[in-house]
C-alpha cells in the first residue's frame, strides 16, 4: 500500500532531527515483473524536494534490488571511509521466509526504505551525484548511466593496488583512535549478533508458547458443558485465556516489527563498520608502503615528494571523514537501541496490562457470589 | 496448603473428627527396610501429627502424638474404606506416580518436591476422610491415626478383602444391566466426562507451563550479553547494565510461579481423582441392580419350572422338559420331591429378593445423600481454586510489569 512521505514521518524516528528536511523519500508498491528470462520485483521510489539541484520537486521511479546493490557500491566506492548504510540481504538464508513471499517482499521493501531514507540524512552521501540519479533518472537513462561509470576493471586495479599495498597494511602507523575503533567493533560485532540470536530464541519460544495457549482456553469451554454451578467460572476462565492468547500474539508481532529488523540492521553495520575500517588502513597502507619505498631511494625524491603529498592528504581526508561518521554513527546507534529496547519493554508492558486487566474482571466477577462466611472460615 | 472441605448444610460437621482432632502431615524421612521378598528397598514415611483440639481458654495445649506410615498403608486405608462403605464416594490418594510432568518437574517417586507435594496431598486425604461425616467415625481410621502398632493385623481382620468385589476392578466388565437406573447411569457419564476433560487440561497445562518457563528463562540470556556489551560502551554503558539485571530477575520470577501453579494442578487431580470414586459408586449400583436382577430372573425361572412340573405342561422350550418327554417322564414321587425343593429355594429366593431390594433401595438413598454432598462440596472446590488461578495470573502480571516498568526506566537512561 502507498505511503505519502508526510505520514513517514511518524514511522520511525531519524537520526539527525535538528536539519530541516527538503529531501523526502518513500519506498512503495512491489511490483512483480516476469519475463522470459527471469521473475524480479520493482519497488516505486516516489521522491519529494525543495532542493534547487534538483529540476523538478517531485519524482516517481521504478527501482529493483539490483539497482540499490549499485547504488550502495557506487557510494563505497566514492566514500571508501564513509560509513554506507545496510542493503537488506540478497536471499534470507534462515528459511524462516520463502524467496518472493509476501512477508519477505514487506521485510525487504521496509528494509530499503530505510536504507535511502539514511543516505538522505547523512551530510556528505545525500549530495551524491549517484544518488541524484538513482532518485530521478527514468529506467533507460539509469540503465545508460550504470553502463558509463568506472567499471568492473577499475575497481578491480583498486582492489589489486590495495592488496599490493601490503596485506596488513596501515595497521602499523595505525592512530590509536581507529585501534580503539577497531578493537571496539571487533566487541560489539560479536555481542550485536549473540543479541540478534538471542532475539530470535525470544522470538520462537512465543510463538511455542502461543501455539500451547490457543489449546488452552477451549478445554475449560468444553468443561463447562459438563456442569452447572461452575459453569460460568469455567467459561470466564476460558475467555480470559483466549484473550491473554491475543495479547501475546500481539507481543510476538511486536518484536517481529520492531526489535529484530534493527538487531539484524545492526549486525549487517558491524560487517560495514569492520570493511571501512579495513579499507582506511589500506588507504594508510599506500602511503606507508610509498614512503617506505623513498626511503630507500635516496634520489628522486622531489619527483616523489608530490606523490606521497597527495597521499597524506588521501589518508588525512580518509580519517576525518570516518571520525565525524563513526562519531554521526554512534549517536544514531545509541538512539535507535535506547528507542528499540524501550519499545520492548513498553511492548511487554502492554501485554501484562491487558493480562492483568482481563484476570482482575474475572476476579471481581467471581468473588461477588462468593458468601462473606465462606470467605472468613477456610482463609487458615 | 491447608484445604478444609466445606459442608454447610451438614449438621453433623460439629461431630466430625476434624472439628475434635488436630490432624497434620507434617514430615516425610526416607526410609531403607525389607519387603516381603527380603530385598532391600527405600521408602519415604510420613510423619502424622495428631492433637486433641480443647478449649485454649487456660491456654493449655493438648500433647502431640506422632506416627510414621507409608504410602502403601494409606493405600490399605482406603482400599478398606472403598470396600465397607460402597455408597461413599470415597477421598482419593494422590498419586501415586508423578504423572502429567513438563520437562523441569522430576518423574522420580524420590525427588524432594514430589515427596512434598506428596506429603501435602495426604494430608489433604486424612482431612478430606476425618471431615465426613459418615468415614470419620470409623475405627479403623481412628486408630490409623493413633496406634502405631499391629494395625495393618488389624484390618486385615476385618476380613474386607473376602468382601471386595473383584468384578468391580474389571474397569469394563460386561454385565449389562436391563433397568439401569437413569440417575446413576447419567452420574456415571459426568463422571466419565470430568476424567477426561481435566486429564486434557493438565495434559495441556504442563505443556503451557513448558513453553512459559522457556520464554522466561530464554530472557536470562540477555543478562550476560548487556553486561559484556556495557563494557564497552561509555554512555549505554550503565543503563544496559542495570536492564540486564532486571532480566536475570524476570527470567529467576517463572520458578516461583510456576512451584505455585503445581498446587493449583494438584487441586484439579484430586477431583481427577474423586471421578473414578464417583464412578466406582455408580458401578457398584450397577452390580447390586445386576446381582438383583439376576436373582430375580432367577426366582422366575424356578417359579416357572415349579409349575411346570405341577401341572404338567410345558409352556417353554427347556432342554429338561424336552428329555423327560422324549425318555418319559419322572414318576409322581420323583416330581413331589422336586417341587418340594424347588418351593423351597423358591422361598429362600423370595426372602433373598426381598432384601436386596432393601439393600438396594437402601444403598440408592444413602449413595444419593453422599453424592449431593459430594457435588456441593466438589462445585466449592473448583470454583475456589479457579479463583486461586486467577490470583496466581495477577501476580504474575504484576510481577512483569514491575520488571519490565523497571528495564524501561535502565533503557531509556541509554
Amino acid at each position: 500500500m502507498p505511503i505519502s512521505p508526510s505520514s513517514m514521518i511518524n514511522q520511525y524516528k531519524f537520526e539527525d532531527e535538528s536539519e530541516l528536511r527538503d529531501l523526502f523519500i518513500t519506498v512503495d508498491d512491489p511490483e512483480s515483473h516476469i519475463t522470459a528470462i527471469e521473475t524480479f520485483i520493482t519497488y516505486r521510489v516516489v521522491t519529494k524536494t525543495s532542493r534547487g539541484e534538483f529540476d523538478s520537486s517531485e519524482y516517481e521511479v521504478r527501482r529493483r534490488y539490483q539497482d540499490f546493490l549499485w547504488l550502495k557500491s557506487r557510494l563505497e566506492e566514492a566514500h571508501p571511509t564513509l560509513i554506507i548504510p545496510p542493503l537488506p540481504e540478497k536471499f534470507i538464508m534462515k528459511g524462516m521466509v520463502e524467496r518472493f513471499s509476501d512477508e519477505f517482499i514487506e521485510t525487504r521493501r521496509k528494509a530499503l526504505h530505510k536504507f535511502l531514507n539514511r543516505i538522505a540524512d547523512h551530510p556528505t552521501l545525500t549530495f551524491n551525484e549517484d544518488f541524484k540519479i538513482f532518485l530521478t533518472a527514468q529506467a533507460w537513462e539509469l540503465s545508460s548511466h550504470k553502463k558509463q561509470g568506472p567499471g568492473l576493471l577499475s575497481r578491480m586495479g583498486q582492489t589489486v593496488r590495495a592488496v599490493a599495498s601490503s596485506v596488513r597494511g596501515g595497521v602499523k602507523n595505525r592512530p590509536e583512535m581507529f585501534t580503539e575503533m577497531n578493537s571496539y567493533m571487533e566487541t560489539f560485532s560479536q555481542k550485536i549478533n549473540v543479541l540478534d540470536k538471542i532475539a530470535h530464541r525470544i522470538y520462537k519460544e512465543e510463538r511455542e508458547y502461543f501455539n500451547e495457549m490457543k489449546e488452552y482456553g477451549p478445554i475449560h469451554t468444553l468443561w463447562s458443558a459438563s456442569e452447572e454451578d461452575i459453569a460460568e467460572s469455567l467459561k470466564g476462565v476460558a475467555s480470559c485465556i483466549d484473550k491473554c492468547c491475543k495479547a501475546t500474539e500481539k507481543r510476538m508481532a511486536g518484536l517481529s516489527e520492531n526489535l529484530l529488523p534493527i538487531l539484524h540492521e545492526y549486525v549487517l553495520y558491524s560487517e560495514i563498520l569492520m570493511g571501512v575500517l579495513k579499507r582506511r588502513d589500506q588507504i594508510q597502507g599506500e602511503l606507508d608502503s610509498r614512503v617506505d619505498a623513498l626511503a630507500s631511494k635516496k634520489t628522486e625524491k622531489d619527483l616523489f615528494s608530490e606523490e606521497i603529498g597527495k597521499l597524506e592528504d588521501k589518508v588525512e581526508c580518509a580519517n576525518n571523514a570516518l571520525k565525524a561518521d563513526w562519531d554521526r554513527w554512534k549517536q544514531n546507534m545509541q538512539c535507535d537501541m535506547r528507542s528499540t529496547f524501550t519499545n520492548v519493554a513498553e511492548n511487554n508492558l502492554r501485554y501484562y496490562e491487558e493480562c492483568l486487566a482481563t484476570w482482575e474482571s474475572f476476579l471481581a466477577s467471581q468473588t461477588v457470589d462468593l458468601h462473606v462466611e465462606e470467605d472468613s472460615e477456610d482463609r487458615p | 496448603m491447608l484445604h478444609e472441605p466445606l459442608f454447610s448444610s451438614s449438621k453433623k460437621m460439629e461431630d466430625c473428627l476434624a472439628k475434635k482432632m488436630e490432624i497434620t502431615v507434617s514430615e516425610a524421612e526416607k526410609r531403607t527396610g525389607r519387603n516381603a521378598v527380603n530385598m532391600q528397598e527405600t521408602y519415604t514415611a510420613y510423619l502424622i501429627e495428631t492433637r486433641a483440639i480443647e478449649s485454649q481458654s487456660e491456654g493449655q495445649c493438648a500433647p502431640v502424638d506422632s506416627l510414621w506410615r507409608r504410602y502403601s498403608e494409606f493405600e490399605l486405608l482406603r482400599n478398606y474404606l472403598s470396600v465397607t462403605y460402597p455408597h461413599i464416594v470415597v477421598p482419593p490418594l494422590p498419586e501415586k506416580r508423578a504423572d502429567f510432568v513438563w520437562h523441569k518437574l522430576s518423574a522420580d517417586n524420590m525427588d524432594p518436591d514430589f515427596v512434598e507435594r506428596r506429603r501435602i496431598g495426604l494430608e489433604n486425604f486424612l482431612l478430606r476422610v476425618a471431615s465426613h461425616p459418615v468415614l470419620c467415625q470409623d475405627k479403623i481410621f481412628y486408630s490409623f491415626l493413633t496406634q502405631e502398632g499391629g494395625w495393618k493385623e488389624m484390618v486385615n481382620e476385618t476380613g474386607f478383602q473376602l468382601k471386595a468385589d473383584s468384578r468391580l476392578k474389571a474397569l469394563n466388565a460386561t454385565f449389562r444391566v436391563k433397568n439401569p437406573d437413569k440417575r446413576f447411569t447419567e452420574l456415571k457419564h459426568y463422571s466419565d466426562e470430568l476424567q477426561s476433560v481435566i486429564s486434557h487440561l493438565l495434559r495441556v497445562r504442563a505443556r503451557v507451563a513448558d513453553r512459559l518457563y522457556g520464554v522466561y528463562k530464554v530472557h536470562g540470556n540477555y543478562g550476560r550479553v548487556f553486561s559484556e556489551w556495557s563494557a564497552i560502551e561509555k554512555e549505554m554503558g550503565d543503563g544496559l547494565q542495570s536492564a540486564g539485571h532486571h532480566m536475570d530477575v524476570y527470567a529467576a520470577s517463572i520458578d516461583d510461579i510456576l512451584e505455585e501453579e503445581e498446587h493449583y494442578a494438584d487441586q484439579l487431580k484430586e477431583y481427577l481423582f474423586y471421578a473414578e470414586a464417583l464412578r466406582a459408586v455408580c458401578r457398584k449400583h450397577e452390580l447390586m441392580q445386576y446381582d438383583l436382577e439376576m436373582a430375580a430372573q432367577d426366582l422366575t425361572s424356578k417359579k416357572q419350572q415349579c409349575e411346570e412340573l405341577a401341572t404338567g405342561t410345558v409352556r417353554t422350550f427347556s432342554l429338561k422338559g424336552m428329555t423327560s418327554k422324549l425318555f418319559g417322564q419322572e414318576n409322581p414321587e420323583q416330581r413331589e420331591a422336586k417341587i418340594k425343593v424347588l418351593e423351597e429355594q423358591i422361598q429362600e429366593g423370595e426372602e433373598q429378593l426381598k432384601s436386596k431390594n432393601l439393600e438396594g433401595r437402601d444403598f440408592v438413598k444413602s449413595a444419593w445423600a453422599d453424592i449431593e454432598r459430594f457435588k456441593e462440596q466438589k462445585n466449592h472446590d473448583l470454583k475456589e481454586a479457579l479463583i486461586s488461578y486467577a490470583v496466581m495470573q495477577i501476580s504474575m502480571c504484576k510481577k512483569g510489569i514491575q520488571v519490565w516498568t523497571n528495564a524501561k526506566e535502565c533503557f531509556s537512561k541509554m
